[in-house]
């Protein structure tokens, strides 16, 4: 593989898997907080299922770079300016059905991307997505119903889920906004352009929409920069200094 | 252990009956949800298994207060799972309960108001990362010591749940066990936070199984009905004759200068905990009473909108069924 390829695929990886490493961690902070216990049970197993699937992603990562790094060094070893998620899974968990609404919103994605990366030209990512699509699978279901339930619950759910959306749909089109490293992973086969995926996105949503009595936004305006690495929000920081922190301030300790 | 000074409730019921299920009892016939049951041993065991289950949902903070933080994504993975089966194992217990007639938010609210308790332990801080092997270790360590034998406990759900969570327990206990050597190998800072860990919770994992026999007043009646398989001071000796190899093992030292070995009795002699210093956390005065509990109530008043918006959907869709049919 010529090195701007595999700095590419690198790049690739980086993003599938700081998606799930940092959603994954927000997730995690419910651990014991969640409105019923049912819900902290399945807050803890969607954490669990992204963290396992960061583990993949990051781990592959980590052989196509140079050098013997591991997930862990990737995970716990860089700054902010070279997390490659997007903007939407770092934002602040804010109230529960925030944290549903941006959950549904990431699961209806993953729901559309993992089953043809599962068809990848790169075995590697073929297999690990076809492991976290079946979990994905149930994610989506779940979220999915958790938006329509309380979206058509009381004027109070319905009035703080739409207060959800309308906070978070500008950082939907993030996830659609193709550059050159999707340009070269469709042209390797290797994961198709996230642009040719939206059509199916807007209809999954507009249906989950629908059914929970919401409206979407009729700004297409769009937040940027996660993936590209351009530019990630003040938040990120917070959080890698909580999630890194036993790995910097001993350097070298095995754990 | 997750219940503690758990009062046994008198009882006023027909000697005749009493009898006969006494009977019943010891000869080991489980007692199932229909089955007659004295009204003492019916409220004795919710308050028992309340506090067991409201102990799973409590200790899910000091062990959370690290998810954010756990060195690596294995070591992340771990802890999410083992969180989640102490969250499943309320649940279990919840439903235990259940079936002796009270619900699960009437259990809550009991917690959230403080009528109810949970273990002592679980009012101590998670400080260093070693805490959260040390958790898994002594905590879970001693809970096993007083699940194992209520497996056999005369109540039938009761006695299923413990089954299941046994299981899961020892996983657990391993798991902090196996914490506890990557540190006490690792790097000088490592064994500090490990043997800092080990001081302060030694004391209050011997806690966990309540007062000496001397002082504790409601274990004869739990005993003769099964709810109670030993006593307090026999799992506690069982604890530290189990526990003190390991430390040594680990290379830790036990925080306790008076610790021999009792040729005699086949034993260690320890120093038992701070009695004042207990019966202060159960009042309210621990370490982290104050913060557990504004937590649970935050989560619980936090999420009313939810479950009342869930609880509408439920009823406007049964609603839609019905008018279809």
């Amino acid at each position: 593989m010529a090195t701007s390829d595999k700095d590419m695929l690198v790049q690739f990886l980086l993003r599938m898997g700081d998606n799930s490493l940092i959603l994954g961690h927000r997730v995690s902070e419910w651990c014991g907080h969640a409105p019923v216990l049912e819900e902290d049970i399945a807050l803890a197993n969607t954490a669990l299922d992204l963290i396992g699937q960061t583990q993949f992603w990051l781990g592959y990562a980590a052989e196509v770079m140079d050098g013997d790094k591991t997930a862990d060094d990737v995970a716990f070893l860089r700054d902010v300016w070279n997390f490659r998620n997007i903007l939407l899974v770092e934002l602040p968990n804010g109230d529960f059905g925030q944290t549903l609404m941006r959950q549904f919103l990431f699961d209806a994605y993953q729901s559309i991307l993992l089953p043809r990366l599962s068809k990848s030209s790169d075995p590697r990512v073929a297999e690990i997505a076809e492991k976290a699509s079946k979990e994905c699978a149930y994610h989506v279901e779940r979220s999915a119903d958790t938006v329509v339930g309380l979206g058509d619950g009381t004027e109070e759910s319905h009035a703080r889920m739409q207060a959800a959306l309308d906070r978070l749909w500008p950082y939907v089109g993030e996830m659609f906004a193709s550059d050159d490293i999707d340009a070269a992973m469709a042209a390797a086969g290797i994961a198709p352009d996230p642009a040719s995926l939206r059509s199916e996105y807007d209809a999954l949503v507009g249906k989950v929409m629908a059914e929970a009595t919401l409206t979407i936004p009729q700004s297409d305006f769009a937040h940027k920069g996660g993936r590209s690495g351009k530019t990630h929000t003040e938040h990120l920081g917070h959080l890698l200094t909580q999630m890194q922190w036993l790995q910097r301030a001993y350097p070298g300790a095995s754990w | 252990m997750y219940a503690q000074m758990v009062k046994s409730e008198a009882t006023q019921d027909d000697p005749e009956k009493l009898a006969a299920f006494q009977q019943k009892i010891d000869a080991n016939i489980k007692v199932e949800p229909r089955d007659w049951m004295p009204e003492g041993y019916r409220k004795t065991l919710i308050r028992q298994i309340g506090q067991h289950a409201h102990s799973e949902i409590v200790g899910q903070l000091p062990e959370g207060n690290w998810i954010t933080r756990a060195p690596t994504l294995e070591r992340k993975m771990i802890l999410l799972a083992k969180v989640q089966d102490e969250a499943g194992h309320g649940l279990y217990l919840y439903a235990a309960a259940e079936t002796l007639g009270v619900s699960r938010d009437e259990l809550t609210e009991m917690l959230l108001d403080g009528r109810m308790k949970y273990s002592s332990i679980f009012n101590y801080p998670t400080l260093n990362w070693a805490d959260i092997g040390a958790v898994g270790w002594l905590v879970d360590g001693a809970a096993i010591m007083n699940q194992v034998p209520l497996q056999r406990t005369s109540y039938g759900p009761y006695s299923r749940a413990m089954i299941r969570i046994c299981k899961e327990e020892s996983f657990h206990q391993r798991q902090g066990y196996d914490i506890m050597m990557k540190m006490a190998q690792g790097t000088e800072a490592q064994k500090q936070m490990a043997q800092d860990a080990l001081n302060r919770l030694w004391y209050p994992s011997l806690m966990m199984f309540g007062p000496s026999d001397a002082a504790s007043v409601h274990s004869e009646q739990s005993m003769g009905w099964k709810i109670k398989i030993n006593s307090n001071d026999e799992l506690r000796q069982k604890f530290v004759d189990q526990t003190v190899p390991q430390a040594k093992y680990l290379g830790l030292t036990v925080p306790d200068d008076n610790l021999t070995w009792n040729e005699d009795k086949g034993g260690w002699d320890y120093t038992d905990p701070d009695w004042t210093e207990f019966f202060d956390v159960l009042k309210g005065n621990g370490p982290c009473n104050t913060e557990r509990l504004e937590a649970r109530n935050k989560a619980w008043d936090d999420g009313a909108w939810v479950r009342d918006g869930l609880l509408a959907h439920a009823e406007k869709k049964r609603a839609a069924k019905t008018a279809a049919e």
